[in-house]
């Protein structure tokens, strides 16, 4: 197993698409941190750029990968070797290289300018984001043989995620709002790993204003021990069940 | 009046308790208290005395008693432990209480455990200074105010601290009354709550961490000024919150790590300048109910929110404040931005109307929305902005 992550991570890293992924991030991060005279504030600009691009990239990018490597793959499924290894081998090298590169990019310039509670949050929950968006990428790649198909299905993901998602949830709010669906809303912030990574950072950079009303609903949720094993439980969970229904389907593709 | 004679009290004096003493004083003597517990019920002052502790000595209530009642003008009590008052759901049992009174000073004590701390009635020119006032009650209902003023006049209260009481300094009906340099820390509801106090001045208190912020209500001609206001956090916890509060200045205050800055309801020719607003989650929040006040020069730096509203209508004047989400620029270099500044965001408008929105702040939608929103406004009130918005921060005098 760990010849075949050996091997994915350095033919990745041979790419330079990762290299460059890198090196716009530190540059990003660099810069913002840099113009911002609070680190607070720098976190904040840092934000949307993260939940906006990580996402992106890691899953068009594995996508794109995991096409690329279709013929591999199939050199590798010849061989006297486990499907199983075969795949969660190419999902830690994948995932490995992204969070290696997202690593670099982010967590540097946060060690150095921001290496505060919500810098190390925003740092833990963008490299989440890197682990999640590529195992949902391993699952649109197996599922789809076309390989225009496969990419246009990524992107719709990321799509949802990213912005449907959130446009869904605020017309729930308006419609609803005469209902007690505040604790409903928690739930359902639950179905979207980049919401989840944003209400995270917002306790800490916007604690006044989520001391109000709303903060006292989500700060008896996410505040509480229980409720941070819950989030870090299924933020794993939207790790490990796309690779794992991926994995289901692997084992018994035709290829 | 014979000459003013000097009454020793302690446990190896002749006289042995504070009661005796007050017997055998006349109008004009000193009674000096030496260290010890004195338990000694309702202390009764009808002359006019200077009670002076020596070495600290502790008036204990037992929980039941009043423990000092002053009746008559020109009292001093200080240099005490007062603790252990009664509690009452009917009278205001309070450590000291002064009864219609005048020209009475209660200062460098320290009160401890008790129900009210230092209650003035209907009293003039009193002045409580560097007391010392700490309560434990869990609940409103169990603990009374810090300093409560009810009817009185040219009261000063200075250089107090208050903690863990209900409401830190409360005055009704309190007039020409200076309030300077106290700090209230922890009360259950209110740090500074007054109502129907008129021609009052508050300088340079801090108000940090109280259950409700800083409440001031149906007032007029009041001035606060370099007072900071800090971590008063919760859905209902205002910085300051004024309520038909008008004629008044607030200048030179800092607001800081507040759930609200400041609520204004009915408020109106208020004067707020040379503040500043930092880390706030809403900065200000100032209802259509306020007319004609002026806010200027006051700096807005890292709040949630800047400005929010409860409508379209805004008939109060923004100027040449410094925002530190302002993204003009300024051509002619005279330090103005050039294009106006909206302070009020849609989603502030729409954070107002369904609170729980605040779970989207800060996603890409919600972003998207607001800057569409900045450059053509439908929702947001056309004339609330600043149309002078500072391209740099107002330096403020004094230093933090």
């Amino acid at each position: 197993m760990s010849k075949i992550v050996k091997y994915v991570i350095a033919d990745l890293l041979r790419s330079r698409a990762i290299m460059v992924y890198a090196l716009v991030l530190l540059v990003l991060s660099i810069s913002v941190f840099s113009i911002e005279d609070n680190a607070d504030k720098g976190v904040v600009s840092l934000l949307n750029i993260i939940l906006f691009v990580v996402p992106l990239v890691s899953i068009i990018f594995s996508t794109v990968y995991l096409y690329n490597s279709a013929e591999f793959i199939e050199l590798l499924v010849s061989q006297p070797l486990k499907r199983r290894t075969i795949w969660m081998s190419i999902f830690t090298g994948l995932a490995g290289a992204v969070a290696l590169a997202f690593l670099i990019g982010v967590g540097v310039p946060i060690l150095l300018y921001a290496f505060t509670p919500s810098g190390i949050i925003l740092l833990l929950s963008g490299m989440m984001l890197s682990l999640i968006f590529v195992s949902i990428a391993m699952w649109a790649a197996v599922r789809i043989r076309d390989k225009a198909k496969g990419i246009g299905l990524s992107i719709l993901l990321w799509l949802y995620f990213a912005l449907l998602f959130d446009a869904l949830v605020l017309f729930i709010l308006f419609q609803f709002s005469d209902y007690p669906i505040e604790n409903g809303m928690v739930a359902v912030a639950m179905l979207n790993p980049i919401d989840i990574s944003r209400i995270l950072i917002l306790l800490q950079v916007d604690i006044s204003a989520m001391m109000g009303y709303t903060g006292a609903i989500f700060r008896n949720f996410f505040g509480t021990g229980w409720g941070m094993t819950i989030t870090v439980l299924v933020l794993m969970a939207w790790t490990a069940v796309p690779v794992w229904f991926s994995l289901r389907f692997f084992k018994q593709k035709d290829l | 009046m014979g000459h003013a004679a000097t009454i020793q009290v302690s446990a190896t004096h002749r006289i042995t308790s504070i009661k005796r003493a007050l017997e055998i004083a006349v109008d004009g003597d000193t009674i000096q208290v030496y260290a010890g517990t004195y338990r000694e019920g309702n202390i009764v002052i009808r002359k006019r005395v200077a009670l002076i502790g020596v070495g600290n000595p502790v008036i204990d209530g037992e929980k039941q008693y009043e423990p000092i009642s002053i009746f008559v003008p020109h009292v001093t009590v200080s240099g005490f432990t007062i603790k252990a008052s009664g509690q009452s759901s009917v009278r205001d049992i309070a450590a000291v209480k002064l009864y219609e009174t005048h020209h009475v000073t209660v200062a460098d004590n320290v009160l401890d455990d008790n129900f009210f701390g230092i209650y003035l009635q209907g009293s003039k020119q009193c002045t409580i200074r560097n007391n010392r006032l700490t309560a434990y009650g869990k609940t409103e209902q169990v603990t009374g105010n810090g300093i409560h003023g009810w009817k009185s006049d040219s009261l000063v209260i200075s250089g107090n601290t208050v903690v863990g009481h209900r409401d830190g300094i409360y005055l009704e009906f309190v007039t020409h009354t200076d309030v300077r340099d106290n700090q209230v820390l922890n009360n259950r509801r209110y740090g500074l709550h007054f109502m129907f106090s008129h021609e009052n001045g508050y300088y340079d208190n801090a108000f940090t961490g109280n259950g409700s912020g800083v409440a001031v209500m149906y007032t007029k001609h009041v001035r606060m000024e370099r007072n900071v206001f800090s971590e008063n956090w919760g859905d209902a916890a205002y910085g300051l919150l004024l309520k038909e509060i008008t004629d008044s200045h607030i200048e030179h205050n800092v607001f800081v790590r507040n759930t609200t800055g400041i609520l204004m309801e009915g408020s109106n020719r208020v004067q707020i300048q040379h503040n500043q607003f930092e880390g706030n989650g809403w900065a200000l929040k100032i209802q259509t109910s306020c007319m004609d006040n002026v806010l200027t020069q006051n700096n807005f730096v890292h709040n949630t929110f800047d400005v929010a509203t409860n409508g379209s209508l805004m008939l109060n004047k923004f100027e040449r404040n410094y925002w530190d989400k302002y993204e003009g620029y300024d051509l002619d270099k005279d330090r103005e931005g050039d294009v106006p500044y909206r302070p009020v965001s849609l989603y502030s408008m729409v954070v107002e109307k369904y609170p729980m929105a605040m779970l989207l702040f800060r996603s890409f939608m919600v972003t998207l929305l607001d800057r569409t929103e900045r450059v053509m406004p439908s929702l947001i009130p056309e004339d609330l902005k600043d149309d002078y918005p500072l391209m740099r921060p107002v330096v403020m005098a004094y230093a933090e």
